[in-house]
């Protein structure tokens, strides 16, 4: 009797102990350890959902999002992933963007240590929307008189000549959130 | 008259009076307001429904010789400019492997001699070849008939290349370096134009290759919705003998061609 | 009936153990193509826009088409009661598992995205003949373990007829569906025919029943087991009936694309002004692969020599790479005809400009990692015979041929 009490109090504990490393039982990490300094996210408490919420399931959120962008054409989002660039992303001392993924930087970090390789930058810029990159020369309109528009305006410029894509707590404004 | 019926009276005339006076700042003002809403582009936020179905109009007479302007636009918008040839490629076989949306084509008739030109890209089947034969269902059909590649769930298998009609798709050969925010590709997955979905979802007018043939001067390509009886490019479907390439397939393709 | 005895493979260890080093050897390159394949990019190999399927589509067809031919040897056994083919159908399943093994991972290694192959497991169009192909390759190698159980578990004995029907349609569907990847497709002009899935059929019969003997032939050589003429000339009648039913399919498939004025053009690529697939076709496929055969197989003297009747299996396999290269790569190259009556002056996509092929050429990484393939069906087979007891003991005829037997 007390040998099964002393086994299953160890087992117990042992348990408990193990589940201690996995983020997704135990308490958060401590805060402020990933989000880098320079960064527009560096100054916001959150932005799309709690950080302990973002923390588990930001796969999810964007997991979802790519289906409704790819499938449903919806872009009108806050869970869009060149929105989490365009905050997350840091600058140099030249105010150019250091690529997200890059080591050291927001994504990279995190997914280092937690061993799970994202191939989502195979595809997906790295940096903000760039005006030199990403220029397109003003055509005449269509004949039909839809007037085309231009590329989206910016609400913050990091560095001269730099455009950013606009964050989610901005676009979340405009669809009467 | 006693002093309410004089009143009424007044109050009828101004009712009158203002009620014309909206009506025609209203008028004045509408095409205004509905200028701008169309041309703020808004990003979508609601899926997209069959409620519309893009197609377009080529009419290979109006392609001028020499002129690859849609090329370039394309291969701008998409990012395909930015394709690097990886150091150490024979030159020869990576114009084989480079990827292109959209391409030039000079055919000429072996009995009459007759000479056509014309850009050649996905024609958005409404019964796709290339949809039936992805394993994963990445080639797909939006509802609004733009066929593309979900390159999330494309495994990179290339069924679709060799099912394609067209010869339409390309297969991404090489790590890309340079990626746009407007159009995210990389390695290892097909793609082939889409009816510039991006610019579709947030609201603008009209593709690439159109606006560059209509800045041109040529207005060979005419892009528009092919569900509305009253769009220029229905209205164009109607006047003008069109077919598709390789009609006797039966795809019902979203591109038709004037000319050829 | 005498009863049959499985025993393992009793190579001599140094000669077992080279074998392996070997094979392990190409396996080990295959590998490292694969790697460099999939780090760089496909720009590295021989395929482009236009040849989308190369070297390794062709070696990984040629295995899973043989896969379910190699399974044949077993169906006859216990489908269709012959019962002196009883003794191999043991080796035949096991080569039926690594060559479908050996097939389906060049054909996986080959992809774009070869790390998204759960995706390709757990996602499917069910429109597509590639997503019922997975369940249809998958579920062979399930039925063919279970076929083998049946066989070797004395419980499982009463199950082997049952289980071998089972096997044997499933064979004939996966063979369909394989040549049904090119037979569907409307898009192109050598493809888009019905004879496609039939002439897959034929071809496995052929090409499988020809790595069978081949592996029984070497296996038993080097263990100093006899195959007695019973058994062997059986086996020679066999393929070479295969042979003659693959050609039939070839003339048929050539009639028809004959009579329609539109396939003139693909009729004289293929037997005329091809190139390199001519000469293929010609002598690769239609002489190495199945006339010379023939000709030993059926010749009076030649045909009763096992080295003569074995170095036939390896013509039969030499053409059958042949095959599936001017199958899988010719008609790729052939353009595609998308104006018809009109010749293409210029193109910015290598539109068969003038009626040109689209230009291919094997690269050194596509070859290795389909010799990397077969080192790896070869290395199953060697390591499947030597530990476990998949080979009898005797072929003799007075071990199987009951006629012999009584008479003794």
């Amino acid at each position: 009797m007390a040998n099964a009490l002393i086994r299953s109090s160890l087992l117990a504990i042992g348990l408990s102990g193990a589940a201690l490393p996995f983020p997704g039982v135990s308490a958060d990490f401590a805060p402020g350890n990933h989000v880098i300094a320079g960064s527009r996210a560096a100054d916001l408490e959150h932005c799309v959902r709690e950080t302990s919420f973002m923390r588990r399931n930001h796969m999810e959120l964007i997991e979802h999002q790519r289906h409704v962008t790819v499938h449903e054409g919806v872009r009108a989002t806050e869970y869009g992933l060149s929105g989490c660039v365009a905050c997350h992303v840091s600058y140099d001392r030249e105010g150019q963007p250091v690529p997200i993924y890059s080591e050291g930087q927001f994504c990279e970090t995190c997914h280092e240590f937690a061993a799970v390789e994202l191939t989502c930058f195979d595809c997906h810029a790295t940096v903000p929307a760039h005006t030199d990159a990403e220029a397109r020369d003003e055509v005449a309109p269509q004949s039909g008189g839809q007037a085309e528009a231009d590329v989206a305006p910016v609400s913050a410029v990091p560095a001269a000549g730099m455009e950013v894509a606009r964050a989610p707590h901005e676009l979340r404004k405009e669809v009467g959130d | 008259m006693t002093m309410n019926e004089r009143k009424e009276q007044v109050d009828a005339g101004r009712r009158k009076v203002l009620g014309a006076a909206v009506g025609v700042a209203s008028v004045t003002a509408a095409p205004g307001v509905v200028l701008h809403t169309l041309a703020v582009a808004e990003p979508r936020s609601k899926p997209v429904t069959d409620s519309v179905r893009w197609g377009m109009l080529i009419d290979s007479s109006k392609c001028a010789e020499g002129c690859d302007a849609c090329v370039t636009a394309c291969n701008k918008e998409n990012g395909l400019d930015l394709q690097a040839r990886p150091e150490g490629e024979d030159a020869a076989k990576w114009d084989r492997q480079v990827a292109k949306w959209i391409r030039m084509v000079k055919v000429q008739d072996n009995l009459t001699g007759y000479v056509s030109r014309l850009p050649m890209m996905c024609q958005h089947c409404e019964l796709p070849p290339c949809v039936d034969v992805c394993p994963t269902g990445a080639s797909f059909k939006r509802a609004d008939g733009i066929v593309l590649v979900d390159r999330h769930i494309c495994i990179g298998c290339r069924y679709c290349m060799m099912a394609c009609p067209y010869k339409a798709r390309s297969f991404i050969h090489e790590v890309v370096k340079v990626k746009l925010t407007r159009a995210p590709r990389g390695k290892g997955c097909v793609e082939s134009c889409n009816l510039c979905v991006h610019r579709r979802d947030n609201g603008e007018a009209s593709t690439a290759c159109a606006d560059a043939c209509a800045a041109e001067g040529q207005g060979a390509i005419l892009f528009g919705d092919l569900k509305d009886p009253d769009s220029p490019l229905m209205k164009a479907l109607a006047a003008l003998p069109s077919r598709e390439i390789r009609g006797d397939l039966d795809l019902n393709t979203g591109v038709r061609y004037t000319g050829v | 009936m005498k009863r049959i005895v499985y025993r393992e493979w009793r190579l001599a260890p140094q000669r077992y153990w080279g074998l392996l080093v070997i094979l392990a050897a190409i396996a080990g390159l295959g590998g490292l193509a694969f790697a460099y394949m999939e780090h760089e990019g496909h720009w590295v190999t021989g395929m482009s826009n236009q040849v989308v399927w190369g070297t390794p589509h062709v070696f990984a067809v040629f295995l899973i088409v043989s896969a379910s031919g190699a399974l044949n040897v077993a169906s006859i056994g216990s489908v269709f009661g012959k019962y002196l083919y009883k003794p191999l159908a043991r080796l035949s399943g096991l080569l039926a598992v690594a060559l479908l093994a050996g097939g389906l991972m060049v054909l996986v290694l080959d992809l774009g995205r070869p790390d998204r192959l759960v995706v390709a497991m757990t996602i499917y169009n069910f429109r597509s003949i590639f997503a019922w192909n997975i369940f249809l390759y998958t579920g062979f190698m399930a039925i063919v373990i279970a076929y083998l159980w049946t066989m070797a578990e004395r419980k499982g004995n009463p199950y082997t007829k049952p289980v071998g029907f089972f096997a044997f349609f499933w064979r004939l569907m996966l063979t369909t569906g394989t040549g049904s990847i090119f037979g569907f497709l409307v898009a192109r002009q050598a493809y888009d025919t019905a004879v496609m899935a039939p002439l897959f059929v034929a071809m496995s019969f052929a090409f499988g029943l020809a790595i069978f003997m081949l592996v029984l032939m070497f296996a038993f050589a080097q263990d100093d087991r006899p195959i007695g003429e019973s058994m062997l000339f059986r086996l020679r009648n066999l393929l070479g009936t295969f042979i003659g039913a693959v050609l039939f399919f070839v003339l048929v498939y050539f009639l028809t694309k004959l009579y329609g004025a539109k396939n003139y053009d693909l009729v004289s690529f293929y037997l005329v002004d091809g190139g390199i697939y001519t000469a293929l076709f010609w002598i690769g496929w239609i002489l190495i692969g199945s006339l010379f055969p023939l000709g030993i197989l059926f010749h009076p003297e030649l045909g009763r020599s096992s080295t003569w009747i074995a170095s036939a299996c390896g013509m039969v396999v030499l053409g059958g790479l042949s095959s599936m290269y001017v199958i899988i790569i010719g008609g790729q190259a052939y353009p595609m005809q998308m104006f018809p009556g009109k010749t293409i002056l210029e193109s910015g996509f290598h539109d068969g400009v003038g009626g040109a092929l689209a230009a291919y050429a094997p690269s050194v990484p596509e070859v290795l990692l389909g010799a990397g393939g077969v080192a790896v069906v070869l290395l199953i087979t060697a390591v499947g015979m030597r530990v476990l007891q998949f080979l009898p003991e005797s072929l003799a005829d007075r071990d199987v041929d009951p006629h012999v037997a009584a008479k003794a």
